[in-house]
C-alpha cells in the first residue's frame, strides 16, 4: 500500500479515489487530525500556533513570511512521507480556504523535487473531461506497487 | 511541533471520517439506519450532504464500509481532522454561518455526479476518448478582439 499525497490537500474525491483504489491517501485532514489530537500549545480557533512557522523554516528560509512557512509546517511532514503524488492544478478550491498562492506553489516544487512517480491533472469541469480525470487517476494508482487486496474498486460488477 | 505519537495516545485511535451521498436511492437517513442497525459503537451525525461518523479507526472503518456498499460509486468518504460538534467548527457555537471548509466541500459536491458516472464506466470497461482542454485567451487575442470591435 503506496502512501498517496494528493493535492487539494484537503480533496474528497482524490481521498476517497486513493482509498478506493487500496492506496493510503496523506491528505491536510489527516495532518490537522494528529495537531489536535496531540497534546501541546493550542491557539483555538486558529490551527497554527506560534510554534509552527518556526517549524517551518526546515521548509522555507526565514524571510519567507510566517503565513506560508506555518502552513508548510503542516504540508511539509505529508510530503517527506509521500512515495506517490497527485497533484490536480487550475481548481477553484484551491482559492479560498486553502488559497496561498505561494504555499501552493511550494507545495507543489516540493513533490515534484522528490524521487517518487507523480501524476499531474488540470481540474475537470466538463463530463467528458471528469471521465479521463477518473481514468487517468485510476490507472495510475493501479501501477502503483503493493495496492490493498480488499479495496473498493470494482466489488459492485 | 510534537510529532504523532499513536500508541501512547488514545485521542489519536478515535477518528472522524466524512460520507458525502450522492446516490439517487440512498439517502443520509437510510445510511445513517444502517449504522444503527449494525450496532457498531459508533457516533453518527446526520448531515445535508451526508454523514459524519466519529469513533474508534476499526469501527469507523467498518461502518463507512458498511455505508459505501449501498452504493458503490456514488458514496464518497473522506477523513475529517475535527471531531462532529468540535467549537472551532460548529456553526453552534460561532452564532452562525458558513462552516469553515464547506465551500470547499460544496465544490467537489457539484463534481460528484461526473466522477460517479466515470467509475461506473470504469467498472464496466468503458473506453474513454481524449479530450482536448480548451486553452485561456491570450490577452494579446483579447486586445485584439477588442480593437477590432470599437473600428466597426
Amino acid at each position: 500500500m503506496a502512501k498517496v499525497f494528493i493535492y487539494p490537500t484537503n480533496s474528497l474525491i482524490l481521498y476517497d479515489l486513493v482509498e478506493r483504489f487500496g492506496h493510503e491517501p496523506l491528505a491536510m485532514m489527516g495532518r490537522v487530525h494528529e495537531k489536535i489530537t496531540t497534546p501541546g500549545i493550542d491557539s483555538p480557533p486558529i490551527n497554527i500556533n506560534p510554534e509552527d512557522p518556526k517549524y517551518g523554516l526546515k521548509y522555507a528560509a526565514v524571510e519567507v513570511p510566517s503565513g506560508v512557512r506555518g502552513r508548510l509546517a503542516m504540508a511539509g511532514p505529508l510530503i517527506e512521507k509521500a512515495e506517490a503524488a497527485i497533484i490536480v492544478n487550475d481548481s477553484a478550491i484551491s482559492f479560498g480556504c486553502m488559497g496561498c498562492a505561494r504555499t501552493n506553489e511550494m507545495v507543489k516544487y516540493m513533490a515534484r523535487q522528490k524521487d517518487i512517480p507523480i501524476l499531474e491533472l488540470e481540474y475537470p469541469n466538463t463530463e467528458e473531461e471528469g471521465k479521463e480525470f477518473v481514468y487517468k487517476i485510476a490507472d495510475f494508482l493501479k501501477s502503483l506497487p503493493g495496492a490493498k487486496e480488499n479495496n473498493r474498486e470494482g466489488e459492485n460488477e | 511541533m510534537p510529532e504523532n505519537n499513536t500508541d501512547n495516545n488514545n485521542h489519536q485511535d478515535t477518528i472522524t471520517k466524512l460520507v458525502v451521498i450522492d446516490s439517487d436511492w440512498v439517502l443520509p437517513s437510510d445510511a445513517a439506519m444502517k449504522i444503527y442497525e449494525s450496532e457498531t459503537e459508533v457516533t453518527v451525525k446526520e448531515t445535508c450532504f451526508g454523514l459524519m461518523v466519529n469513533g474508534p479507526t476499526e469501527a469507523v472503518n467498518r461502518a463507512v464500509e458498511d455505508v459505501v456498499s449501498m452504493d458503490r460509486n456514488h458514496i464518497f468518504v473522506k477523513q475529517r481532522g475535527f471531531p462532529p460538534g468540535d467549537e472551532r467548527r460548529c456553526r453552534a457555537v460561532r452564532g452562525g454561518g458558513p462552516r469553515p471548509g464547506y465551500y470547499f466541500l460544496r465544490e467537489e459536491v457539484n463534481m460528484l455526479p461526473t466522477i460517479g458516472k466515470a467509475l461506473d464506466d470504469y467498472d464496466k470497461g468503458v473506453s474513454v476518448k481524449e479530450t482536448k482542454k480548451s486553452k485561456k485567451l491570450k490577452t494579446s487575442k483579447l486586445k485584439d478582439i477588442i480593437e477590432s470591435n470599437v473600428e466597426e
